[in-house]
């Protein structure tokens, strides 16, 4: 414990006779100038997104499965890792059925410990949810659970995120007070803005450094 | 992994170092042609001049309230980090953060380190601690990892393979990895991630940075573009984290603008493709992340710094790299001339509370004060003010109390301070000044052809044939309207 | 942001100083001194002579103290604080006449108008006295757009020019501009960009003379920029970056040239308007 000690000994004996400085946070600087009229949200999004190599579609709660479906046989596809046990996972799973050509899918449902390699090297795609998006910098959250554990949207080359129209907030403080994240955050929250990439060879852009090489958002815009 | 030769021998001392570098043409245009982009990068991301000055001023204070609270702020941090399950370690110098990483590495039998980008480890050496203890500590960042292969530092601290083109990177690859691989970039890191891909699978435990440790939540944040941040925190079994003292700030919300600052400081980004925010290892139910989470906090001369309310402002830095991008000095002789691990205008006012002035002597004198640094630092650290500051430090005579800075003095020469004295002497008193002024003008032609170094750039200078203080006299004599102290 | 907060203590942590406001200005006065600096004085007295005729031209009676020398500058930038706050207090006993002054150079004025209260920030009286000179020290540009408030008739030539803006004009006193609209007054100047025109000229001071392999490769490529711009000629308003980028030129036996503003000025505005 000494370090430690030492450490707040010398901190505390450099602000003796000081007082903290308030908190004069002023949050119209960070909401002021990112605000958006609702109609402008999505093209906002996906104007960011798109600059970073995102794939977006707009689509509805009804057919994006089918979507998805198109999208991996294009791509010629052949597995894909969903989350059965949340409604768009039972969503998917519907549309499956009774479809033989489709790619097979596959369940995150082990310990990372018992299939590392095969998630690494095997799974070709992946679809999750989001708990929503921010307009001001075309980002999506985020919050990895049981059902769809971290590595779910990183391990995968392509990785497909369902957003919902109505969850996608003006920016980022916006959504964080509204959620109250400070009352509790999740063991990771993630703000993901695009597919992995690099620019440290030449400032050259790379896309799939380490993540995903493609992000497909699909947007879900129901009445 | 355990040779440690470099490859190129750098001369010993920042000049030697700068001239070498200087000659290097290659290495020249490369360096001039990323900052000018990453200066122009900044520029379109900062559009809006008010919104831009309004948010820095915002990071500023926050980064000073932090500071102003901190040894309460990190008592509150570890509360809630331990609460969350992240165990809290603080190490007061590079060695005390080495034992306790590689201790807790041994306690589970690691042999196998992958680490994402962390300029804390680069103080740390941790590499090198590491490989001496038979543990292979790999780099994940793609410029990392390129200059790990090729034994070099990092001379960037957002862009540490900079100084590298995809010529070299190939012949790097081919030389090291026996890989053939093309010039083109996309297949150079295509071959990266397969290769570290491969070391994420088999990693016994991930090492971290930090960008912001958030008190009031216990949360770790991290930004990257790449991933390999979230595989480094998230595949293997045990997730080290290591950090600065300096790093915490009080509340959530706080992170918002300085997260904007930083990406768009650092890259000209709106954000980065993935903002990680980590509150605790792997919960009983969940499947993956790591089943231990640790924070080390480093002090490494901070709370050094931390003592002179002045130069407590340099522990405002974010890291983002903007003053380096827009540096003359840092554009033209590169980052490995600072011979240390922070270059640039932040380099040389951080490094000396780590190391000691005496070590980097020449680093407060390297810079023509023009200002271009602290123009564009997100949260208005006074770079100029403080080398300034450093400057006054170093010519102090070495036993002059209290020293502020360790190895401060180390440019005290008596001879020097003689002719300070002297030119005191000649612009304190005007009957020297003027006898001074009729002298130079008189004897003009007499004029040395050598001026020391001056000369080495420029023709030597020759007085003017008649001083101001002469024209100016007449002029005023005669003038129309005339001035009586003439 | 931070008008609620006062904390005395001086090891309080410290936040950035409020952004500079617009500058006020007083109306025109009728006299005002000239601070000539130490590089004008010895090694381009005409510029100094040319902002004087500038001056009177606006009606302005100017005096030239004759016991002034250097503001201190190169003994601050070198670390010589004790030996700056000597040659400082000089000027400040000088120029305590309430006077407005007017410098021809960003930099010298950046000292009276920044760094003398640095190095009195412990003398209350002498501080106070900084802080007047402060707020009555005009760099000559400044002083002829916003106090003057010229309307210059250019009676020269067509013409071509680049502006080197000093860094302490740029970064310090916020008067970057103020040499822009001064020649955009001129019809028949036309002024180019030139490359990498924000960028530091490599002067510094003794800058220049402790690190002359840096220096050196910021003033060749300032130099080719200037030379590469199109331009007939190099304008700025400090001749530290003259005396640099000069004395560079004549090295490289080059054939072109800068030129101190005031001179520039004069030479196609001069005699009666």
């Amino acid at each position: 414990m000494s370090a430690r000690n030492n450490i707040l000994t010398k901190l505390r004996t450099s602000l003796a006779g000081t007082t903290p400085r308030p908190d004069e946070f002023d949050e119209s600087l960070v909401t002021g100038p990112w605000r958006y009229p609702p109609e402008q949200r999505i093209a906002r999004l996906r104007e960011l997104m798109e600059a970073v190599h995102t794939e977006v579609h707009q689509t509805t709660e009804g057919d994006w499965p089918e979507l998805v479906a198109e999208l991996l046989v294009k791509r010629e596809i052949t597995n894909l890792l969903y989350a059965p046990a949340t409604p768009h996972g039972k969503q998917l799973a519907r549309a499956w059925k009774d479809e033989a050509d489709r790619p097979a899918l596959r369940v995150y449902d082990r310990p990372i410990e018992e299939w590392k390699a095969q998630l690494f090297n095997e799974v070709q795609a992946s679809v999750t949810g989001t708990i929503g998006g921010i307009a001001a910098t075309g980002s999506l959250v985020l919050w990895p659970d049981r059902h769809e554990p971290r590595l779910m949207s990183l391990a995968p080359p392509v990785h497909i995120a369902l957003l919902k129209a109505s969850g996608i907030h003006d920016n980022w403080y916006d959504m964080m007070t509204d959620q109250n994240w400070a009352a509790g955050l999740p063991t990771n929250a993630l703000l993901v803005s695009g597919p992995s990439k690099t620019a440290d060879i030449e400032q050259v852009l790379a896309y799939g450094a380490h993540g995903p090489k493609e992000l497909i958002v699909l947007i879900l815009e129901d009445v | 992994m355990n040779q440690r030769i470099p490859v190129t021998e750098l001369a010993s001392d920042f000049k030697g170092r700068a001239r070498e570098a200087l000659a290097d043409s290659q290495l020249r245009s490369n360096f001039r042609t990323a900052m000018d982009s990453l200066m122009r990068k900044r520029a379109d991301a900062f559009s809006d001049e008010d919104e831009r000055e309004g948010l820095r001023e915002l990071g500023n204070h926050i980064r000073a309230r932090s500071l102003s609270n901190l040894p309460d702020l990190l008592e509150q941090l570890e509360t809630k980090l331990t609460a969350n399950g992240i165990k809290v370690h603080w190490a007061e110098t590079v060695e005390e953060a080495n034992e306790i990483v590689h201790g807790l590495i041994e306690a589970h039998d690691g042999r196998q380190v992958v680490k994402g980008k962390s300029m804390v480890s680069e103080e740390m050496e941790m590499n090198d601690y590491l490989a001496d203890r038979d543990i292979e500590c790999l780099e994940s960042d793609m410029g990392e990892y390129i200059v790990q292969l090729d034994n070099e530092k990092p001379s960037h601290i957002i862009m540490p393979a900079i100084h590298k083109n995809a010529r070299q990177v190939s012949a790097l690859f081919n030389e090291k990895l026996g890989e053939h691989v093309s010039e083109d970039v996309d297949e150079l890191i295509q071959t990266g991630r397969r290769i570290l891909r491969r070391k994420f699978l088999e990693a016994d435990v991930g090492v971290s940075g930090v960008n912001f440790a958030i008190a009031e939540t216990g949360t770790l944040l991290l930004v990257e573009n790449e991933g390999n941040g979230r595989m480094s925190t998230t595949s293997p079994p045990v997730h080290i984290a290591v950090t600065g003292i300096e790093k915490v700030v009080s509340n959530l919300r706080d992170v918002v603008p300085l997260v904007s600052l930083l990406t768009r400081s650092a890259l000209g980004q709106p954000i980065t493709t993935y903002v990680n925010l980590i509150s605790g290892p792997r919960k009983p139910d969940e499947l993956d992340g790591p089943e231990e989470v640790h924070l080390v906090l480093l002090d490494n001369g901070r709370t050094g710094a931390f003592a002179d309310a002045q130069m407590r402002q340099t522990l405002n830095c974010i890291r983002c790299g903007a003053c380096m991008n827009h540096c003359p000095v840092y554009t033209r002789v590169g980052g490995h001339t600072y011979g240390e691990v922070y270059p640039g205008p932040i380099g040389k006012i951080v490094t000396p509370h780590m190391v000691g002035l005496d070590k980097v002597p020449d680093h407060p004198s390297a810079s023509s004060l023009c200002g271009a640094c602290g123009e564009v630092c997100p949260v208005k650290i006074p770079i100029p003010e403080l080398l300034q500051r450093l400057r006054q430090e170093n010519v102090q005579a070495p036993d002059h109390e209290p020293a502020a800075v360790r190895g401060a003095g180390s440019k005290y020469s008596r001879k020097e301070r003689m002719m300070w004295r002297a030119w005191v002497m000649l612009n304190t008193r005007p009957a020297f000044y003027k006898l001074f002024l009729w002298a130079a003008t008189r004897f003009r032609a007499l004029a040395p052809k050598k001026a020391g170094p001056w000369t080495e750039n420029h023709s030597a200078p020759v007085p003017a044939a008649r001083s101001l203080h002469d024209l100016a006299r007449d002029h005023l004599k005669n003038s129309p309207i005339r001035g009586e102290k003439s | 942001m931070s008008e609620l907060f006062y904390d005395a203590a001086p090891n309080a942590t410290r936040v950035a100083p409020a952004r500079e406001t617009e500058r006020r200005y007083p109306d025109k006065p009728a006299e005002v001194s000239l601070f000539g600096t130490c590089v004008v004085d010895l090694f381009f007295p005409e510029a100094g002579l040319d902002a004087i005729r500038l001056l009177e031209q606006q009606g302005i009676r100017v005096h030239f103290p004759q016991q002034q020398s250097c503001c201190g500058q190169p003994a601050w930038t070198s670390g010589y604080r004790e030996e700056a706050r000597a040659v400082a207090l000089a000027q400040l006993d000088l120029l305590d006449d309430g006077r407005p002054v007017v410098v021809p150079s960003g930099s010298c004025a950046g000292m009276f108008r920044h760094h003398y209260l640095e190095l009195f920030a412990e003398e209350p009286e002498n501080l106070r006295r900084a802080e007047d000179l402060a707020g009555r020290t005009f760099e000559l540009t400044e002083f002829l757009l916003k106090v003057c408030k010229v309307q210059l008739v250019d009676r020269g030539e067509k013409h071509k020019i680049a502006l080197h803006t000093s860094c302490t004009a740029r970064r310090e006193m916020n008067t970057h501009l103020h040499a822009r609209e001064l020649l955009a007054q001129l019809d028949n100047v036309e002024r180019i960009d030139h490359d990498h025109e924000s960028e530091c000229c490599g002067f510094g001071g003794t800058f220049s003379v402790r690190m002359p392999d840096i220096s050196g490769a910021m003033v060749l490529d300032k130099t080719t920029a200037l030379r590469q711009s199109g331009a007939a000629e190099a304008i700025s308003a400090d001749c530290g970056c003259l005396m640099n980028i000069n004395g560079a030129l004549e090295k490289q036996q080059q054939a072109f040239r800068g030129r101190h503003l005031a001179s520039f000025l004069w030479e196609r505005c001069g005699g009666e308007q």
